[in-house]
């Protein structure tokens, strides 16, 4: 029940892009076409699901105050270890899905490497070092449920942009500028959720 | 990316080719540390000292750099940077680094250091790149002071945690304005920005999207 509860609460309430703004980058610029979207938003899903449960292990038990050795505190280091820990991720994972995928390759293939300057990810394990969560399961859960969050909102905003693409808009708004209003009362939208009771 | 002579180096990316509204970069921490102005402040600053810093050190190390692992370089320099700046502000202003949450460390994240090291400080001078450094991080301290500005004023009635809408509209017999607490939700951040963004492309037309 827990789970359940911190899954829908890291998709609605929690959602990355409306609620705490990670990863706007790309959200911005790969969000012309529905079918690229939901390729990146399945990309940062899947770097997420493995990135931070290893996270949430290195930080358990190498990082935090006498973790690794008594009266040692290396939680200033945190930066560091989880943005590395995500590059080298994400380069693993590129060799190995176009070494046995070939296929999910193609369609993932160019995204891979800007995910690992992706704010989503990195942001989802300070996150998740900062909810300090009690076990793994708790983890995966958040991990599962922030890409979850993130793909259903790309996703979203690249439908409504392919239909804006046919409608009259004043020329300075065009593009950019648009798409802010429109993220931003989308926002609006899933406020609406912040009201459920969970548990 | 247009306007990267010298001459415009540092003054462009104030408006012309201003980082956020223009680059569309960092839109991220621009968005989420703008409900008040002191952390606003805050962020532009410790954004600028990394921007400026890593600019020059990625600059000078341009021809060293191999060029398969020139991501990795980036982002361990970056971090280096990223955990003094918040190892300072824990030491000096640590109610704001409480406020800042995790978007310090974000700063390593942030788009307009990868995207300003890669389309710059690789190809150009430690010198011209200080400029560069300086001059984005400032067009981005700009957007977060203008956007914080409104949301602070019409959220909480204060600016700078000094309540100006009590003392100055409500004393002086305009009674009745209510925060808008809209102002304050995320919400507000995004429409805030995209109107920004409006203005600045109905004075720059050649900006606009065809």
């Amino acid at each position: 029940m827990e789970y359940l509860n911190l899954f829908i609460k890291s998709i609605f309430i929690d959602n990355m892009i409306f609620a705490l703004f990670l990863g706007m980058c790309s959200y911005l610029a790969v969000s012309k076409t529905v079918s690229t979207s939901v390729g990146l938003g399945c990309a940062v899903t899947f770097v997420l699901f493995i990135t931070l449960p290893i996270n949430y292990l290195l930080d358990k038990y190498v990082l935090q105050p006498n973790a690794l050795i008594e009266g040692v505190d290396l939680s200033y280091l945190s930066f560091i270890i989880f943005i590395a820990n995500i590059a080298a991720i994400v380069q693993i994972v590129e060799m190995v899905v176009e070494k046995f995928f070939p296929a999910l390759y193609g369609s993932l293939g160019i995204f891979l490497p800007l995910i690992a300057v992706n704010c989503a990810i990195l942001g989802g394990s300070l996150f998740m070092q900062q909810k300090e969560f009690e076990n793994v399961g708790y983890a995966i859960t958040y991990a599962l449920g922030d890409g979850i969050g993130w793909l259903f909102a790309i996703a979203c905003i690249a439908a409504i942009r392919e239909k804006l693409s046919y409608s009259n808009i004043p020329a300075p708004l065009k593009g950019l500028g648009i798409t802010f209003i429109v993220t931003g009362l989308m926002a609006i939208a899933f406020m609406s959720f912040s009201g459920i009771q969970l548990g | 990316m247009a306007n990267e002579k010298k001459p415009g180096v540092f003054t462009g990316p104030l408006w012309t080719n201003n980082p956020v509204v223009v680059q569309v970069l960092g839109i991220c921490s621009a968005l989420a540390v703008t409900t008040q102005m002191k952390p606003a402040l805050v962020m532009g600053i410790s954004l600028t000292c990394v921007l400026a810093f890593a600019n020059v050190i990625i600059s000078v190390l341009r021809n060293t750099i191999p060029n398969r692992i020139r991501i990795i370089v980036q982002l361990v320099v970056v971090a280096a940077l990223v955990i003094i700046v918040n190892q300072i502000l824990k030491a000096y202003v640590y109610d704001v680094s409480k406020a800042l949450s995790v978007y310090v460390g974000l700063i390593i994240t942030n788009c307009i250091l990868m995207g300003r090291l890669e389309a710059f400080a690789l190809g150009n001078k430690p010198f011209p790149a200080l400029l560069d450094g300086l001059g984005n991080g400032l067009g981005y301290a700009m957007i977060l002071f203008i956007t914080a500005t409104i949301r602070e004023l019409f959220g909480s009635g204060t600016l700078f945690g000094y309540d100006v809408i009590a003392r100055f509209v409500n004393e002086a017999g305009y009674d009745g304005y209510q925060n808008c607490g809209f102002f304050t939700m995320p919400a507000a951040a995004l429409i805030i920005l995209g109107c920004i963004i409006w203005y600045q492309r109905a004075k720059n037309p050649d900006l606009q999207d065809k």
